[in-house]
């Protein structure tokens, strides 16, 4: 069985971005840029199915610039077994990825495709369901718990009032929430193993997807900022404060 | 145009968020709502809906067949919304994957029909976009909608069902754990009282109770105090978990990652209790107190 995991090239999540001044978008320039950490624990996910004997196979997919190969290095390091970079310098919208992820699955044929709930720049979470929608295959969403038995996996969702697992039958779409697993660092020797794992390019426009925006960003601004309180002295101060000033007990 | 609303029911009544997305949705026009499973009747009282769609057979926790049922109707509206829970972060977009539009999720702010504002990199930039999609296919979030009153309407109910020739994947659910509390909902509660890992411990944890009960206040955390086990995950604010805008929030021995403040920081008034004159959320708080949470506590209890 085959495992693929796309993973996308993020703003580093301890980053605080800042706003163009033209409210064009966001300052990515010189920014500090990592693999999306729910794709992290999606690439972590497949690479203990493959060792526990689930799987024979793991494949990470990316797509994105020239510059998105290191976090598919990244997850080579980690064990994944070899990588592929759909390239293209656009910026495509969770539909466009959907589409490009939906021909390199037809080509690879997986049986789970493991990937992130959700990438922390867009904070779309959607391309998982859209693609699951496309190939009309089940999906499990915000996976904590994925136990696989056959040609089934049971997994355990993360839902408003507490988790429900389903049985979801293979090939399936899982999508990983934070506490699916605690992703392994990837040590020196592995790196460098990793160098000299097989990472195929793809030109995007070779795929003969469909990657049209269907959204366009009219402007992208700072939202409010809040006006620095006050600090108090103590307990009593506060709950008069609460009371009287902010009457909000 | 008309638009559609996918609500969910708990113990027979429309949960908030959903009443919230209603309130959003009537600014396209006219309103329709769908109920998957019981509750129809609740639905039908909800002020401003004008038809009732009910699938009694379907399941809101099942995204496959219930994507395919709001697909086979879609055409009928130009908008399909849902609060940004997760059960209609589940099935929204892939019902967008079936229609081949571009969801919207996250929706704070509606401009036009095809207008929209949504928080981007943990609520750090608000974007506005436009969609050039005939169906738009929305989530909204119910803290930045005044919600539709549960009672005063009378809409008419129609069945509907699911066209079984269609070949949809069989998923099924095995078991649901869900967290019983007394305390109000999180995402409406009027006061949130969180606490973070600066308690410790999960027995620590629960110093937060007593206050809660004399604020009548939910209990939140951040997603370390999660982890760490002392409360659920249900109770998790920030990015990846709940969005909540209460009256006021206390924030109790945690640092204000970027992550949680993204779930909080509408907070009408904040108050932080931090030992480290340093952290973060003291940048947001209205009211901070730099004190050890284990003498505050106790004496906020007193107090109160
Ligand atoms: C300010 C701003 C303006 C923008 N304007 C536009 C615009 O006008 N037009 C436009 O087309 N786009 C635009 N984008 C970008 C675009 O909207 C997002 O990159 C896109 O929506 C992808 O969403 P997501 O990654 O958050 O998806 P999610 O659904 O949140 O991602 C879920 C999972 O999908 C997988 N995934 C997502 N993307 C990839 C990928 N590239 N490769 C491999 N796996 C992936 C990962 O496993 C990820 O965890 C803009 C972005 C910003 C920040
Ligand atoms: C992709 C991603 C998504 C995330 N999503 C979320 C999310 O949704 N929600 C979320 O909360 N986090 C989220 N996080 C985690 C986030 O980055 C922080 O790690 C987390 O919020 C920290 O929790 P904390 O404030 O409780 O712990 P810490 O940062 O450890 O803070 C504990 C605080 O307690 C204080 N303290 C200690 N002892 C005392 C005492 N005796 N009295 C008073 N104060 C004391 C300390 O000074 C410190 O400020 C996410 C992270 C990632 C990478």
């Amino acid at each position: 069985m085959k495992i693929l995991v796309p993973i996308k090239r993020v703003v580093d999540y301890n980053v605080k971005v800042r706003v163009a001044a033209d409210g064009s978008g966001v300052d990515t320039q010189g920014v500090k840029m990592s693999m999306n950490p729910f794709d992290e624990i999606a690439v972590e996910e497949g690479i203990r199915l493959r060792e526990s004997g689930a799987a024979k196979e793991v494949v990470v997919v990316t797509i994105g610039a020239q510059a998105a190969q290191d976090v598919l290095r990244t997850a080579m390091a980690m064990g994944a077994d070899r990588a592929i970079l759909v390239k293209t310098d656009d910026t495509l919208e969770p539909r466009a990825v959907a589409n490009a992820l939906k021909a390199v699955i037809e080509r690879e044929n997986p049986s789970i495709v493991s990937m992130g709930k959700q990438a922390i720049d867009d904070d779309m979470n959607a391309t998982g369901q859209i693609l699951a929608a496309k190939l009309n295959w089940p999906q499990a969403t915000f996976a904590s718990k994925v136990v696989v038995n056959g040609d089934k996996a049971e997994v355990t969702r993360e839902i408003d009032g507490g988790t429900a697992t389903f049985a979801v039958p293979l090939p399936a779409i899982i999508t990983a929430d934070l506490r699916l697993n605690e992703p392994r660092y990837a040590s020196l020797p592995n790196i460098m193993k990793a160098r000299k794992k097989p990472l195929e390019t793809i030109e995007l426009e070779s795929l003969g997807v469909d990657t049209a925006s269907r959204l366009t960003t009219i402007s992208v601004a700072e939202p409010a900022e809040r006006q620095a309180g006050v600090m108090v002295s103590s307990v009593a101060e506060l709950v008069e404060k609460l009371k009287t000033e902010a009457k909000v007990i | 145009m008309t638009a559609l609303v996918l609500l969910e029911i708990e113990n027979g009544a429309v949960r908030q968020a959903s009443r919230s997305a209603v309130a959003a949705a009537s600014a396209f026009g006219s309103v329709d709502v769908l109920v998957l499973g019981a509750g129809a009747e609740a639905a039908a009282r909800l002020p401003g809906v004008a038809r009732v769609r009910h699938a009694e057979s379907l399941s809101d926790s099942i995204a496959e067949s219930a994507s395919a049922l709001l697909a086979s109707i879609a055409a009928e509206y130009t908008h399909i919304i849902s609060a940004a829970t997760a059960n209609g972060k589940n099935i929204l977009p892939r019902l967008a994957g079936l229609l081949d539009v571009q969801p919207i999720p996250d929706v704070i702010a509606i401009q036009d029909a095809d207008t929209f504002v949504r928080p981007i990199y943990a609520g750090n930039a608000l974007a506005t976009v436009r969609s050039s999609d005939n169906i738009k296919v929305l989530t909204v979030r119910g803290a930045n909608f005044d919600p539709v009153a549960s009672e005063g309407g009378s809409a008419s109910i129609e069945a509907i069902a699911l066209d079984t020739s269609a070949t949809i994947p069989s998923v099924e659910e095995i078991s649901v754990n869900l967290s019983t509390s007394e305390r109000p909902e999180l995402e409406s509660a009027r006061v949130v009282l969180s606490g973070g890992r600066g308690l410790k411990d999960a027995a620590n944890f629960k110093l937060l109770d007593p206050i809660a009960d004399k604020l009548g206040a939910a209990i939140g955390a951040s997603r370390a105090a999660v982890d760490s086990g002392f409360a659920p995950n249900e109770m998790q604010v920030g990015q990846t978990g709940k969005i909540v805008a209460p009256e006021l929030y206390v924030a109790v021995g945690l640092s204000g990652a970027i992550q949680h403040l993204a779930g909080m920081k509408d907070s009408r008034v904040i108050v932080a209790i931090n030992i480290d004159p340093e952290a973060p959320i003291f940048r947001v708080a209205d009211y901070g107190l730099v004190a050890d949470l284990f003498t505050v506590l106790p004496e906020l209890e007193q107090a109160l």
